[in-house]
């Protein structure tokens, strides 16, 4: 496809949805199985702004009709919790410049700044023994033997069922946080590695022992450099799955973090900024994404497509 | 009417390659190969790859190995290189026996096993840092291995950048900058197109004259093997064994001009008989194309003939 219909493909894939979205809010014949009330007439228990069942609407219309009162007024509505595109935009600024309710809650931006943190930190620990240990198991069949069936196993276990164990062990705030995004990660990171690892093309592993290349230099000047981009790859895929873990960690021990916030918000029935605080979710992770993708053509100019040919 | 040639056998050789076979002998043996036996267990059964192979190379020689494809060329040369274990007999290497890979052996492989992640110039310097050599040194004389392949101009380039006649000629300098006493190749040229791959014999023949370096050269390809070797080691296959070492009469310096010359020509035709055999021609007979005829008989071209 070339680059300009690519382009207006990539915007039409966001446009659809939204598209949508704002043909079910502002259609009113679409949907709108509600109605908000304008003028409660002489219902008694309609009160202004109330959002009713159309039925009911409907059959107290007829009632007031049959004994002659004023009839209530109302126009069609989408349920509270389906805002509409433009309320959620609105919520996108007031979100974050809404000052909390209470002095100790937290404003958005720190919510989400603690979110990013207990990602970053749950991720960069996975990493930091998985990856070894993903090459380690990918590279040499005794590690291979040692590590993977255990770990088969382990990724069967759902992170989130060590939550209350991780609080037990680790107390009420970050740590466990951490600890469920690392559990989360972890298994499948050493899996997908060691998976990557094996399929470097055994043949430049040869050619590398033809020229006099001992265990380690295999290991380091070629086992690693040669699966960088795939493994650059993998890390990019894995960190999307840890933010699917960051929601589970969030609620365990004391609620924080953007979990806080939106559980927060849907309690006080704002789901404007419940949707809000979703997109922002989305569209951090997207744009890590894009980032990391964009450095990837930078860091390894080896890679064919990365070359702009 | 067809008019067949009539050549001279290929064991004529005239005073000249007479003479220089003599002296070929008179060398000191570079590569020794011992009663070289090679089984694979598989879950079909055994597979004897090779059976009892036995030859040896002289120094600055240039041997091709010719066969059938599936007659064991690779697993030898594997052997030899030491990527494969033999199940019995042994290979000298100016006589002491080869375990294991190193880079007193060359190779090239049929896939461009270049780096992708290194440039030409890091490529080349590879073996050489791995055998101690400084940076310095090592990127001075990567240098020069390069201009010798004649690809100053890429030294910075990435293998995806260039074609496959480079990438080849950057693995040939690679392995050559180790300074093998052996240079052992896998079908070097065998993905390259017809006019590349005449340009690359052209190039390994010039280089095989400058260096001290003799030379294993497997292929599947008969014009190649002779306008390349001096002797020619053909394998059969089923078990592979050695068939015959033909020493080629074609006289040296080779030039393309002899590709048509009786000696070539009848070194050709001991080959197709060797590797070809008329009685068993079993893959186009064995399994034939039950060929109808599809077009119809009023077509406008009645027949091709
Ligand atoms: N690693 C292996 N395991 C089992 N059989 C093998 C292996 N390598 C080669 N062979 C068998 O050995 C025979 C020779 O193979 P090869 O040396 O690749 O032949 P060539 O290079 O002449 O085409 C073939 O029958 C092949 O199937
Ligand atoms: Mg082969």
């Amino acid at each position: 496809m070339p680059a300009k219909s690519r382009f207006f493909v990539t915007i039409l894939s966001f446009l659809l949805p939204v598209l949508l979205w704002s043909l079910i809010s502002y259609v009113p014949w679409l949907w709108h199985p509600k109605v908000e009330i304008s003028d409660p007439g002489a219902v008694a228990y309609f009160k202004q702004g109330m959002l009713v069942d159309t039925e009911l609407f409907d059959k107290e219309t007829l009632k007031q009709e049959a004994s002659g009162k004023a009839l209530p007024e109302g126009r069609p509505a989408n349920p509270i919790y389906l805002p509409a595109p433009h309320e959620v935009v609105v919520a996108f600024y007031t979100a974050f410049t809404t000052e909390p309710k209470r002095r100790s809650e937290k404003w958005l931006h720190e919510s989400l700044w603690q979110s990013i943190q207990v990602i970053f930190w749950g991720f960069f620990l996975s990493s930091l023994v998985g990856v070894p240990l993903g090459i380690l198991a990918g590279t040499y069949d005794f590690f291979s033997r040692l590590f993977e069936p255990f770990i088969e196993f382990f990724r069967y276990l759902p992170a989130p069922v060590f939550g209350a164990l991780a609080v037990a062990i680790l107390g009420i705030h970050e740590a466990p946080k951490i600890a469920i995004i690392f559990i989360g990660t972890f298994f499948q990171q050493v899996l997908i590695v060691s998976n990557t690892t094996r399929k470097l093309d055994p043949s430049l592993l040869e050619a590398a022992q033809t020229l006099g290349a001992n265990n380690k230099a295999l290991l380091l000047k070629v086992v690693i450099p040669g699966i960088l981009p795939d493994l650059y790859r993998d890390l990019r895929i894995l960190l999307g799955w840890a933010w699917t873990y960051l929601i589970v960690a969030e609620l365990i021990g004391a609620s924080s973090g953007i979990t806080w916030f939106i559980t927060q918000q849907a309690r006080y029935k704002n789901f404007d900024n419940v949707f809000a605080a979703i997109m922002i979710i989305g569209i951090i992770g997207l744009t890590t994404d894009l980032i990391l993708a964009a450095l990837s053509k930078r860091i390894f100019p080896w890679q064919r497509n990365a070359a702009g040919a | 009417m067809t008019h067949i040639l009539e050549l001279p056998t290929y064991l004529d050789q005239d005073d000249a390659v007479k003479d220089r076979f003599a002296r070929l002998k008179q060398r000191p043996i570079a590569l020794e190969v011992k009663n070289l036996s090679k089984t694979f267990e598989t879950t079909g059964g055994t597979v004897t790859a090779l059976k009892d192979i036995n030859f040896k190379t002289h120094k600055r020689e240039f041997v091709c190995v010719i066969g059938p494809s599936g007659c064991g060329k690779s697993t030898l040369i594997r052997i030899l290189a030491g990527l494969e274990s033999p199940t019995s007999g042994e290979v000298l290497l100016d006589g002491k026996a080869v375990h294991g890979p190193g880079p007193d052996r060359g190779m090239v492989f049929q896939g461009y096993t270049l780096f992708p992640w290194l440039t030409v110039k890091r490529n080349v310097m590879f073996g050489l840092l791995q055998s101690g050599h400084s940076r310095e040194h090592a990127e001075e004389d990567a240098r020069q291995w390069i201009d010798l392949v004649g690809l100053t101009k890429f030294v910075d380039s990435y293998p995806h950048q260039l074609s496959g006649g480079m990438k080849q000629r950057v693995a040939i300098a690679r392995a050559l900058a180790n300074q093998p006493g052996i240079l052992l190749m896998d079908e070097p040229f065998g993905a390259l197109d017809a006019q590349t791959r005449i340009k690359m014999q052209t190039y390994l023949m010039d280089i095989w004259k400058n260096i001290d370096i003799t030379i294993l050269f497997i292929t599947h390809d008969l014009d190649e093997a002779i306008y390349l070797a001096d002797r020619i080691l053909v394998l059969k296959a089923h078990p592979g064994e050695v068939q015959e070492l033909i020493e080629v009469p074609v006289p040296q310096p080779r030039s393309p001009e002899q590709l048509l010359s009786p000696e070539f020509l009848a070194t050709k035709k001991r080959l197709e008989e060797l590797i070809h055999p008329p009685q068993e021609g079993d893959e186009i007979n064995g399994d034939h194309m039950n060929m109808v005829r599809m077009v119809p008989v009023d077509h406008e071209v009645e027949s091709v003939f």
